[in-house]
């Protein structure tokens, strides 16, 4: 009976976790107990993916009730995957979380914060496994809303503006999100997506779908940070706590990007959004601009956190530039980014938090001869930064070069050079912090630090020996992504 | 032991070389001698393969498909057996002097420097016995990364800066351009293999096939050809045994052997003397050769005039590549090992005179011979060999080299080749004879305190530098073996 | 399209996109937080108002059942509308209780102010 429930069971699960964590008293009961079901919730969705891979595509529909009147979810290998990218992060963050918000955040908060991670938690895997429009906004401000509580516990007094404004933003991306959703509905008189996809051939003239179409695509951009609606991530990933950096860094925009395939791949269909509309006329030149420009922006931060945000801007604009080509081998490169950038910046805002909770900042500065003090944390940086750069036998590696095939394969020799000068930029930026950690002694006044505790460095560890790991093997990664893609673009395999 | 755990092997030992230096960090002794045993237990692996392949076997090994269609996998032949011989021999005796200079200038983080040079050495090897273009590319990444900790040894800002220019020159150039050539070559051919004769017959037109070998040649940044050089005199900050390592065992030598590799078994020597789409290579090299020459002659720190010495002298093999004939191949293949034996010699002369004099320019130099006569008698010999003068190995493979230029009807290449040489003597034979022969000069008699004088190097450098200066000897007899490995690759 | 008569017939969209463009416009212009926050509540209620009125049927009446044949609106935006509305209600909550903080932190809640508080970095 479980095995037939699980996906509800993905969603309910964290969803009815997290008002019981608000009960539980003090720091390690509320952690202990959303470990526990952060490490369920992965459990599940390692059976939903091996589950779609054999068989097929899963239709659950909630409480019996039949689709398309009913809510359904849906599973197939799309979002399997991301299920899969959304819950292991989460399950590797929590047993890092123990340490790290109990230096961060104040004691009598932290049940509070477990509970607002669950509720993320939550949301983000609804968003990934419904199978229906309006279930998705809902999930979606759910997982938004969870996110603004989450960062604005950061200790800096930025953490709060900078909630404030991803608040405003993201609540516009979701209202036009939500508006887009129901002028769909107007049309086709339908919110199941399946349902959708099927009704719309039928309306591709009217005007309306149209006015649905621009705004799903201004929603989703903002909601995933494309340039130029980028503006509230610097801010919100550089000032929330580490923990939720991380969590979010590697989870929220992967959701978004899910999103944007979801409703213009599997709704309305790649032959009215690409072939009728060309939106990857849109896409592609901002998503190289975001490639260059906040690779170069990176450069100069002195914030270490903020020069990683910028960098997830760039590299969430690789992800965009592979669905722009449209194309098995770009689709491939795009959705085997989500799972890489997913662990290296995982791992990098981990080893970060690291470095926060021994030194007590992470300004470039505060590296300062940390090579030395801190070997375990600052080589998991290197390692990830080399992912980032694109070094083979890491996964950024792999991304790039399916990433720069697809764009050979369309003859778009520019943007195979954009792509590879991103890769040169991220080397000056990632460079900046080695030069500092390894080349620069520690200031004479400094305090003697030590390595970060175990449970902190195990779950780093984890993320950054999957960079490597999955940049070596890469059968299961670009297996299922290939799979992915095929789905997406309707190609029989 | 069969080829394929041989050729593990030869990644293995250093690899778990490495891992155990770093535990003996504590112990210096032990811990070189773990360098010294993991180097002369490599040599002997590596020597293993040589009959297979000289018997013309091409011993394989696969390790695990990176991505679909391209393993991680090793084949060895005639080009990568001669290049890993070189290495790893160059590498006991590197090891011998490192330790001779190390401790000489008491210099500080050793277990750093041996652990990171072993490291080096694994990558070479990976590099040497590639069997497909990803492979190399792979350790030809993880040799740029191991090497740059050795160059920014010294931890100051001057090293810093040579690191950056080190890195930001090698890393430009392969992830900008040779990756870009890998991937067309990828597109193009369907496989990354290295195959006798070639994967690019019939499959791209001429100006392409141009622009792919530009890209190839210029993203082998380790080559070091001219303008991309830079970062070849940058890497100077690094200790001398670094500067050995880069410009005689592995680094530079990686360079030339991978763009020698890609000339034969991607694009293929006959598409390419066909299409003719190596002649502006040719006279790029050219220019680069004796460029590097003139410059040279103009620099006064002896490292800095060894450093421009190599940029040359890779241009003379980068030549013989693009000669895309059988005896260019041959005399650019036998110039790696003649320049290494060559090179090391007069880059562990260069490190002993530092150590024991604490001098770098050449004009301190003069009337230093006298004092260090075995260290300036086998700069000589080395000075020889580069300059190509019998009896020394150099000789031979200018003289290959010449032929093939002949054989490519480029006399003017061959003219090329002869004022090089003319150059070679001008930059290279004042150092050891004004040594000799020449007054001492002013500063160093007035920086004669201890009244002794200027006494040699510490004796392990001694050794090595006895060594190698007699390999460039051994070389101008016993060629034969070195060319009857070559010559399946010319052979029709 | 008829332009002419089609204009008036479609005031509910027009009211939409007056109330959505006002309160876009608040958001933006506005430097005080609180009155951004309104703002987006204005924007969200335009958003309200599509939904419920594109459910409107012609001569239906409220969706709720008797017993009777009688036409009914469509029930449907109405729910999702109540979902939003909740939504709406959160968010607003929520951007209200940052807004005490940001004044609790900062002293003021003007967004100039508090950017001029905040050295470049």
């Amino acid at each position: 009976m479980i095995a037939h429930n699980l996906p509800a069971l993905q969603v309910v699960l964290p969803l009815i976790a997290a008002p019981l964590c608000l009960l539980l008293r003090g720091s390690n009961w509320p952690w202990a107990f959303a470990t526990l079901v952060s490490w369920a919730a992965f459990a599940i969705s390692v059976a939903l993916l091996s589950q779609v891979l054999d068989s097929g595509t899963i239709s659950y529909a909630m409480g019996g009730w039949a689709p398309p009147w009913g809510i359904e979810y849906r599973v197939d290998t799309v979002n399997a995957f991301v299920l899969l990218i959304v819950s292991a992060i989460g399950a590797v963050v929590l047993p890092y979380a123990r340490v790290s918000v109990g230096h961060e955040i104040p004691a009598e908060r932290h049940p509070a914060f477990f509970t607002a991670l669950l509720l993320s938690l939550t949301g983000l895997l609804g968003v990934t496994i419904t199978g229906d429009a309006f279930n998705l906004f809902v999930f979606l401000e759910i997982s938004s809303l969870s996110s603004y509580v989450l960062i604005a516990l950061g200790r800096d007094r930025r953490a709060l503006t900078a909630s404030l404004q991803y608040l405003i933003m993201g609540t516009i991306g979701a209202t036009f999100i939500v508006i887009g959703i129901g002028l769909l509905y107007m049309v086709t008189g339908t919110l199941n997506m399946a349902d959708l996809a099927a009704r719309i051939p039928a309306a591709v003239d009217s005007r309306t779908l149209l006015a649905a179409f621009a705004f799903l695509t201004v929603g989703t951009t903002l909601k995933l940070a494309l340039f130029p609606l980028h503006s509230w991530l610097p801010n919100a990933y550089a000032y929330a706590p580490s923990v939720v950096t991380g969590f979010l860094a590697a989870t929220a925009t992967k959701v978004s990007v899910y999103i944007l395939l979801r409703f213009f791949f599997s709704v309305l269909g790649t032959e009215y959004t690409f072939e009728r509309l060309t939106l990857e006329q849109l896409l592609i030149p901002l998503a190289a601009v975001a490639v260059l420009v906040c690779s170069t922006v990176a450069i100069y931060q002195n914030d270490v956190k903020r020069m990683l945000a910028y960098s997830s801007v760039a590299q969430i604009g690789y992800i965009i530039l592979g669905i722009g080509f449209v194309s098995t081998t770009g689709l491939t490169a795009a959705i085997v980014h989500l799972f890489n950038h997913a662990v290296m910046k995982g791992g990098l805002f981990l080893a970060l938090g690291c470095v926060m909770l021994r030194v007590g900042s992470v300004r470039l500065d505060a590296f300062a001869g940390l090579g030395r003090r801190m070997p375990l944390t600052m080589f998991a940086f290197v390692l990830g930064g080399l992912s980032l750069i694109g070094v083979p036998l890491t996964v950024g590696f792999i991304s790039k070069w399916y990433l720069v095939q697809a764009a050979l394969e369309q003859g778009a020799w520019i943007l195979a050079i954009v792509i590879l000068v991103g890769s040169l930029l991220a080397v000056i930026y990632i460079w900046r912090v080695v030069e500092v950690a390894y080349l620069r002694p520690p200031p004479a006044d400094a305090a003697p630090v030590s390595e970060a505790p175990l449970s902190m460095l195990i779950p780093t560890w984890i993320l950054i020996g999957a960079s490597i790991y999955f940049g070596i093997d890469t059968s299961l990664t670009v297996g299922i992504a290939r799979r992915a893609a095929e789905t997406l673009l309707g190609v029989t395999p | 032991m069969s080829g394929a755990t041989a050729i593990i092997l030869t990644l293995a030992i250093p690899l778990i070389g490495a891992a155990l230096i770093a535990l003996c960090g504590r112990w210096p002794n032990l811990r070189e001698g773990v360098t010294l045993v993991t180097a002369v237990l490599l040599f002997l692996t590596v020597i293993s393969l040589v009959p297979e392949v000289a018997g013309g076997g091409r011993p394989s090994a696969k390790l695990i498909e990176m991505l679909p269609g391209i393993p991680l996998a090793f084949e060895v032949e005639p080009l990568g057996m001669l290049f890993g011989l070189v290495a790893s021999g160059l590498w006991i005796v590197n090891s011998i002097y490192s330790i001779g200079y190390m401790r000489g200038n008491d210099e500080a983080n050793q277990t750093r420097f041996y652990v990171c040079f072993a490291l080096a050495l694994a990558s070479t090897m990976g590099i040497a016995f590639a069997g497909n273009m990803m492979t190399l590319f792979v350790f030809y990444e993880a040799l740029t990364l191991s090497t740059y900790p050795l160059v920014t040894h010294k931890g100051d800002e001057a090293a810093k800066q040579g690191g950056r220019t080190y890195l930001g020159i090698l890393l430009s150039t392969s992830i900008g351009l040779l990756l870009l050539a890998i991937l067309w070559t990828w597109q193009v051919a369907g496989t990354l293999d290295f195959r006798p004769g070639g994967i690019l017959t019939g499959k791209m037109s001429d100006t392409a096939l141009a622009i792919l070998l530009f890209l190839y040649v210029y993203g082998v940044g380790k080559a070091a050809l001219m303008p991309i050089h830079r970062w070849l005199p940058a890497a100077m900050v690094a200790p001398t045994p670094v500067s050995a390592l880069l410009h005689a065992v592995a680094v530079v030598k990686a360079g030339v052997f991978t763009v020698l590799k890609v000339v034969v078994y991607i694009f293929g020597i006959d598409l390419l003397r066909d299409t003719g789409q190596s002649e502006w290579l040719m006279y790029v090299a050219a220019a680069s050769l004796i460029i590097a020459s003139l410059v040279a002659m103009t620099k006064d720190n002896l490292k800095a005039r060894l450093a421009y010495s190599t940029v040359s002298q890779l241009g003379y093999i980068v030549l013989g590549a693009a000669l895309a004939d059988s005896w260019g191949i041959v005399g650019g293949a036998m110039h790696i090992a003649m320049h290494a034996m060559g090179k090391i010699t007069l880059f562990f002369c260069a490190g002993a005179i530092y150590t024991a004099a604490h001098l770098t320019e050449i004009s301190d130099m003069r009337g230093l011979g006298r004092r260090m006569p075995f260290t300036f008698g086998a700069f000589l010999i080395g000075a020889l060999s580069i300059i190509g003068l019998p009896p020394f190995g150099g000789l031979w493979s200018k003289w290959y080299l010449a032929l093939g230029a002949l054989e490519a009807h480029q006399i003017a290449l061959v003219a090329v080749l002869m004022i090089s040489s003319l150059l070679n003597i001008a930059y290279l034979l004042p150092i050891p004879l004004r040594a000799f022969f020449a007054k001492s000069a002013e500063s160093v008699s007035a920086q004669a305190a201890p009244q002794q004088g200027i006494k040699e190097a510490p004796l392990p450098c001694l050794i090595a530098i006895g060594v190698t200066a007699l390999g460039c000897l051994a070389l101008f007899f016993y060629p034969t073996p070195i060319l009857q490995l070559l010559e399946p690759l010319v052979a029709r | 399209m008829d332009i002419p008569a089609d204009i008036p017939g479609l005031y509910n969209y027009w009211i939409v996109v007056v109330l959505m463009m006002v309160g876009f416009y608040v958001v933006i212009s506005r430097t005080n937080l609180v009155k951004k926050i309104v703002g987006l509540n204005i924007f969200q209620t335009s958003v309200f108002i599509l939904y419920i009125s594109m459910g409107k049927v012609k001569g239906g009446t409220a969706p709720i059942l008797v017993d009777h044949p009688v036409t009914y609106s469509n029930p449907l935006p109405h729910v999702l509308i109540l979902t939003a509305i909740v939504v709406g209600v959160a968010t607003t909550a929520l951007g209200a209780a940052l807004i005490v903080r940001i004044k609790e932190a900062y002293g003021t809640v003007e967004e100039d102010e508090i950017q001029a508080m905040e050295p470049d970095e």
